[in-house]
């Protein structure tokens, strides 16, 4: 493999506390020497970029997206989605179950893996909690991790029995794998007359819509805490996926104070918006967990600055167009992100909201690397996977979902102004996504 | 809590709220928020005009244009005062409904919408079980859309001619409103408000005319947060209580299966709420009683109110067809007014 230099930019690489100007050597996809500018000792021969005035960082790592092969592949595939992930600065992404079939299988696990999926960047799979998702049959935790699953959930469900939910906890801690739960309490959510498909409060009593109540979420939270406490000795680590209300942060943070393995991260649709931008059902902004308060989304942002969330993950999460364009409780969960999530953190949580750029690169990589376990991975130091990003931190730019790499575009963030663009990606090595400057 | 982060809060500059695009069409009305009082003046006074022009010249104002009525859910009233209104236009309609369409077939609302278009509707009228749907249909076919109902979310023609009737009664002669037409005025609202897209057109646009709305049922029915749809709305769940302080009364149906599934018992609410003629009597002897339909007579009136001398349910009936004619014609003609059409 040919080596690739990486000379002239400005290194901020949070894990090993650097933020200094550094030229990089790749070589074999790992990082091969780190040098002062101009200083690189084996850089003969090299391939060279030129990194002048931009900013090197590592690879961002997305521990919940869904790319929706097997099954789904008119919503999106392995190669779109991580192509999707490549132009938003992503070397790795940790792929959610709720495929056709469920990925509750080592066979699927491994054949998402394969080469022939054609993911230009890195994908690790998470795997189904229980048999087909259904929240009953255990999954052989061992074999789907021999596999190469990071972790295990029935992501977008929730596994709601009690027993159920402390034995998959206990399971998953025996082989050593988080298990990452949708705290969604259903009996809350889906009433007699239909699924909810808002937050509950006076919007979608105004807009004549079924609501989930913010406590459908925190309340399992709740339970998921209390399971964790009474297996305190297992190590069991419970990660709560896309949190988004004020309540369950609050638990979380908490069960962090009582020295508990919980983590959770946040999307950024959840730290930016609330229910005020579904607007006249706007299906974009339909979602689960839905957009919440005003007070829930100001909870968000504390608790990203304060330092309770341990990631930013974008819950990317693409439909069809054709998909969308229905009543809006007919309208499918969720949004895409991957392509903005860079911008959206930049322009807000950094420029405005003033949060250092290395801890706003540190909630995008090294945090959720190490949160699944992804060794040498969410940091450039010598002998570390060859993962990097290189952007403009700078620069502003327009999204443009139409001019997305992702199959699909719905999302509430068209149009909107992004900062930091990025330039390459490099995934092991190889550049996996090149944007002229 | 970490002391540093508290504070942060109220300091935040944060992403603004986009501005709705909607109505893309000057002629639909998709919510009683889309008219300004002048709107609604206009409305009120073309309805006048209109119910008095002798039909063979009202015929010619919308001679041979193309009205669709799309319906997903059954109607009576709201069907047929729309088409008689349409006709009485000169208009051509065409009435599809879902279980007689390619609705049953699995055709979306888009392209049932594109389909109707593309026949020459050049306006449709929209009743759906879905809230929002009207706003779905506009935003697709661009073409004006009358909600004549969608979901529990709004029914903005119910509200103006529930308007019509209330102006004749204790505002008699009143043609153009303003914010103040219905100071001191209290409208109570009776059931279930949860459910009812007549009680939610009626809550934002009352107020808007000074009047004070009363919402009241049980909290199964009736959440608190209701209160906050919009200014002056109030909750009063003493039934007796509302009506002491109401000159209208609305009354919602109450369906018997909608009960049983919320474990509310059927005997008591109609003890609670049921509007009864000793009630009305004893505490609202000179208020309006109106009833958006269909009646479920014993469940939330008795015969005797909805028969009775205070009852005005079937004048808002006929208010209905003159409402929806100038409702009609504004929808067809609102490009012409502004000029010309695009």
């Amino acid at each position: 493999m040919t080596a690739l230099a990486i000379r002239g930019g400005h290194l901020v690489d949070p894990a090993a506390g650097v933020d200094l100007p550094k030229d990089i050597l790749l070589k074999d996809g790992r990082v091969a020497e780190i040098a002062a500018p101009g200083k690189l000792k084996s850089a003969n021969g090299a391939d060279v970029l030129d990194a002048t005035g931009l900013t090197v960082a590592p690879g961002l790592v997305d521990i919940h997206v869904h790319l929706r092969e097997p099954g789904h592949t008119h919503k999106e595939t392995i190669a779109t989605g991580t192509a999707a992930a490549a132009a938003g600065g992503f070397t790795a992404v940790a792929a959610m179950p709720n495929t056709l079939p469920v990925n509750d299988s080592p066979e699927t696990t491994r054949w998402m893996q394969a080469p022939e999926r054609g993911a230009v960047i890195r994908v690790f799979p998470i795997a189904a909690a229980t048999r087909g998702s259904k929240g009953e049959a255990i999954n052989d935790y061992a074999a789907l991790k021999s596999a190469g699953a990071v972790a295990v959930t029935d992501d977008g469900l929730p596994i709601l029995k009690d027993n159920i939910m402390r034995e998959v906890l206990a399971a998953a801690a025996r082989v050593g794998l988080s298990v990452i739960q949708h705290a969604e309490d259903t009996r809350l959510t889906q009433g007699a007359g239909g699924a909810a498909s808002m937050n509950l409060g006076p919007v979608s009593f105004r807009l004549g819509l079924r609501g989930m109540p913010p406590e459908a979420e925190s309340s399992l939270v709740e339970r998921d805490i209390r399971l964790v406490t009474e297996l305190r000795d297992t190590r069991a680590h419970l990660h709560v996926a896309h949190i988004s209300t004020a309540a369950a942060v609050a638990a979380v943070r908490q069960a962090r104070r009582n020295g508990l393995r919980v983590t959770c991260e946040v999307a950024p649709h959840h730290f930016l918006l609330t229910e005020e931008h579904v607007g006249l059902y706007n299906t974009n902004a339909k979602m689960n967990p839905p957009l919440r308060s005003a007070a829930d989304r100001d909870a968000m942002i504390e608790a990203i600055l304060d330092g309770v969330v341990d990631a930013i993950a974008t819950d990317h999460a693409p439909h069809a167009v054709h998909e969308k364009e229905v009543e809006f409780e007919n309208a499918p969960n969720g949004i895409i992100g991957l392509e903005t999530a860079l911008g959206l953190c930049l322009r807000w949580l950094h420029k405005e909201w003033k949060m250092p750029l290395g801890r706003v690169l540190s909630l995008l990589s090294a945090q959720p690397a190490a949160l699944l376990g992804m060794k040498g991975r969410g940091t450039l130091t010598v002998g570390s996977f060859a993962d990097a990003v290189v952007f403009d931190p700078k620069a502003e730019w327009t999204y443009n979902a139409r001019e997305g790499k992702s199959k699909s575009r719905n999302t509430p963030f068209d149009g909107w102004t992004m900062q930091g663009k990025v330039r390459w990606t490099i995934s092991e090595g190889r550049i996996a996504n090149e944007k002229a400057s | 809590m970490n002391p540093t982060a508290t504070p942060v809060r109220r300091q935040l500059h944060l992403p603004p709220v986009p501005a709705s695009p909607f109505p893309y069409h000057p002629g639909s009305l998709l919510s009683v928020g889309d008219l300004s009082l002048d709107g609604v003046s206009h409305i009120l006074t073309r309805a006048t005009a209109l119910e008095n022009q002798d039909p063979l010249t009202r015929d010619h104002i919308l001679s041979k244009r193309r009205v669709a009525l799309l319906f997903y859910e059954s109607s009576t009233r709201t069907r047929t005062s729309f088409e008689l209104a349409a006709k009485g236009l000169g208009a051509d309609t065409t009435l599809v409904s879902s279980l007689s369409s390619s609705i049953e077939k699995g055709e979306s609302l888009k392209d049932t919408g594109l389909t109707l278009r593309a026949l020459g509707a050049e306006a449709i009228i929209l009743r759906h079980n879905a809230s929002g749907a009207a706003w779905l249909l506009e935003a697709e076919t661009r073409l004006p859309v009358l909600n004549a109902g969608d979901g529990m979310h709004e029914h903005p023609t119910q509200a103006l001619l529930d308007l019509r009737t209330i102006l004749a009664h204790l505002r008699p002669g009143t043609q153009t409103v303003n914010a103040e037409t219905l100071a001191g005025v209290t409208v109570s609202i009776v059931g279930d408000i949860l459910h009812s897209r007549v009680a939610r057109s009626n809550m934002l646009l009352l107020p808007r005319l000074g009047a004070r709305v009363l919402l009241c049922g049980p909290k199964e029915l009736l959440p608190d947060l209701a209160a906050h749809a919009g200014p002056g709305i109030a909750i009063e769940r003493d039934f007796e209580a509302a009506l002491r302080q109401s000159q209208a009364i609305m009354m919602l149906r109450i369906q018997a299966e909608r009960l049983a599934g919320l474990q509310l018992d059927l005997e008591e609410y109609k003890a609670r709420y049921q509007l009864t003629g000793q009630r009305l009597a004893a505490h609202a002897p000179e208020a309006v009683v109106l009833h958006p339909g269909p009646i479920i007579r014993g469940l939330e009136v008795t015969a005797g109110v909805a028969d009775g001398p205070q009852s005005v349910i079937l004048e808002q009936v006929r208010n209905g067809v003159a409402i929806r004619m100038a409702v009609v014609e504004r929808a067809l003609l609102a490009e012409t007014a502004k000029g010309g059409r695009a």
